[in-house]
């Protein structure tokens, strides 16, 4: 069966020049486990095709039940200097949790 | 077991003081730290110095602390602000104008060293590449754009001031983090090198430099469920000699501290969580505990560092166009499609009026101008309205002014039913932001710092 991150997990995202980090919240262990199996590097890269130009990178922070994506290339070139309403990527967050994943 | 009591104040210049009002006189609180600074706000401040050379500050500094220090100074509260922006020396001088004017004698401290934009060119000569540190394009390219470049200071010099016997301190760019480490190493007695301390000092600090972020606002889990934001109440950490802390907020105040809450802000704008780098103690965010110990309030326990880094960051910023903007909504039926005529419309006139553009941003607000190409297309027919929103990025003002005057026209010859048509946005300058490494020893050998009475 396939859920929506939304259904699983709760996010929040930040900027840092034209990186975007976006950290993703599991719940409990069993769900932290499953978003470190599913939710790839490769996979968050595909997702954000047409807004992320750079590399994605993916860390883990387990005391906190978190993982952690950061986005290069995410921002139009950073709040300042872009030309898109969501400048400084405070949404991307919630863009992530359409991701869909097989549970 | 010691411990001192800080308040969280502003998360960025143009946030709201009135919380932290309820941390004074409901908080039992000895500090506010307070992070008038975001990256985007120098580029701001960029802009006011540029018209006149005495500005350069947040100006919202001298307003918050007359509006606060009636209840602040009867309990000895103490104030840390980065509200020197640019220019901490102006920044003192209306405040203590304005603290003249009301008879309050206070000492405010100054921190200056953090300008590096005159000093480039002796740290090239020195060395230094000043490549973008994340994709190391050459200076060359931007240096001649250049218009602010300032390096994240650590808590030092702030720790200097408070011992000088600085009320108030007023810094330029500093780690947002070391506004608040910065009482903890003149009240606790931390080494430097007492990296753990260090470390849980530096999280407790980034947990409470975003104001509401940490208390419930933003809160990207169950929005529903935080009470009052209203009234919502900016985090207060206490944190005791051994490094322990106890994440809460002043009672009687709207928001929530929880796990969740914490967790959120704890990794907002981090990169990798083992190496959370500041000019004080390079971090690990992953050993640390978070524990809910009673309602809205969280122990927080056990992050650990290493030694500082040995290159201090610098964020500059250079002069990259002007955007150019107008917006016009639609309404059902059709309302999406309307807007795409719309667009179509205007994109062949700025070929006509030969509008040269660098860039062209084409969203549709209701639809799209959030998530981009991840918007759902499914409810995209039978959508009730849909703002046209066009953005361009052009050499001048003058050519990103032409984009504005093509939309009045549609509403008489164009496709129907428009509401919206607000007037012209006035184009406005970008700023492309450039950050880079400098060794520690040439930043901080230029630091300065002084108190002086109001």
């Amino acid at each position: 069966m396939k859920k929506q991150l939304v259904e699983l997990a709760h996010a929040r995202s930040g900027d840092k020049a034209d990186i975007a980090n976006i950290a993703l919240f599991a719940p409990d262990q069993a769900t932290y486990d499953l978003l470190i199996r599913k939710v790839t590097i490769e996979r968050v890269r595909t997702h954000f095709e047409g807004i992320v130009t750079g590399k994605v990178e993916r860390y883990e922070a387990p005391n906190v039940l978190a993982l952690n994506f950061v986005l290069h290339g995410a921002l139009n070139g950073g709040a300042s200097r872009s030309l898109r309403s969501d400048a400084l990527g405070k949404s991307l967050s919630s863009a992530l949790l359409r991701m869909e994943i097989e549970v | 077991m010691k411990s001192i009591r800080i308040a969280g104040g502003l998360g960025f210049y143009g946030d709201s003081w009135r919380p932290i009002k309820a941390s004074i006189e409901r908080g039992n609180v000895h500090y506010v730290a307070s992070d008038h600074l975001a990256e985007l706000t120098l580029a701001i401040l960029q802009k006011d110095r540029q018209r006149d050379p005495n500005l350069g500050y947040t100006r919202d500094h001298a307003p918050m602390l007359l509006d606060l220090l009636p209840i602040a100074m009867p309990r000895g509260v103490k104030f840390i602000l980065n509200a020197g922006g640019l220019n901490p020396l102006a920044a003192r001088e209306v405040l203590s104008g304005a603290l003249q004017k009301f008879g309050i004698k206070l000492n405010v401290g100054v921190v200056l060293g953090d300008c590096a934009l005159e000093r480039l060119d002796e740290l090239q000569a020195a060395g230094v590449s000043l490549a973008h540190m994340d994709t190391g394009e050459d200076i060359a390219n931007v240096r001649d754009r250049l218009l602010f470049a300032s390096a994240y200071l650590g808590a030092r010099p702030l720790v200097e001031a408070l011992d000088a016997g600085a009320d108030i301190v007023l810094t330029g760019r500093v780690a947002d983090a070391a506004l608040f480490l910065a009482p903890m190493m003149h009240e606790l007695g931390w080494r430097w090198d007492d990296w753990n301390k260090l470390a849980q000092g530096i999280v407790v600090g980034h947990l409470l430099e975003c104001s509401g972020q940490a208390t419930g606002g933003n809160f990207g889990g169950d929005w529903r469920s935080i009470p009052d934001l209203a009234h919502i109440g900016y985090p207060i950490a206490e944190v005791w000699e051994n490094g322990d802390a106890v994440i809460s907020k002043a009672p009687g105040t709207g928001g929530r501290v929880n796990f969740d809450t914490l967790r959120e802000q704890l990794l907002y704008e981090v990169h990798d969580p083992r190496h959370y780098l500041t000019p004080d103690v390079d971090v690990d965010m992953t050993t640390l505990r978070m524990e809910e110990i009673g309602p809205d309030e969280v122990r927080v326990t056990g992050a650990t560092g290493r030694p500082a880094p040995e290159m201090l960051k610098i964020v500059a910023g250079y002069g990259d166009g002007v955007m150019g903007q107008a917006m016009l909504g639609y309404a059902w039926p059709d309302a999406l499609a309307k807007a795409q005529l719309a667009a179509e419309i205007i994109k062949q006139q700025m070929v006509e009026v030969g509008l040269k553009a660098e860039e062209t941003v084409i969203e549709y607000v209701g639809y799209n101008s959030i998530h981009g190409p991840l918007a759902d297309s499914t409810h995209a027919r039978d959508l009730n309205e849909v703002y046209l929103r066009i953005a361009v990025r052009c050499a001048d003002k003058k050519e990103a002014a032409k984009l504005g005057r093509l939309f009045p026209p549609l509403a008489l010859s164009g496709p129907p039913f428009i509401g919206g048509a607000g007037g012209m946005i006035e184009p406005r300058g970008l700023l492309g932001i450039w950050p880079t490494l400098a060794p520690r020893s040439v930043i901080e050998e230029y630091i300065r710092v002084s108190v002086e009475e109001s």
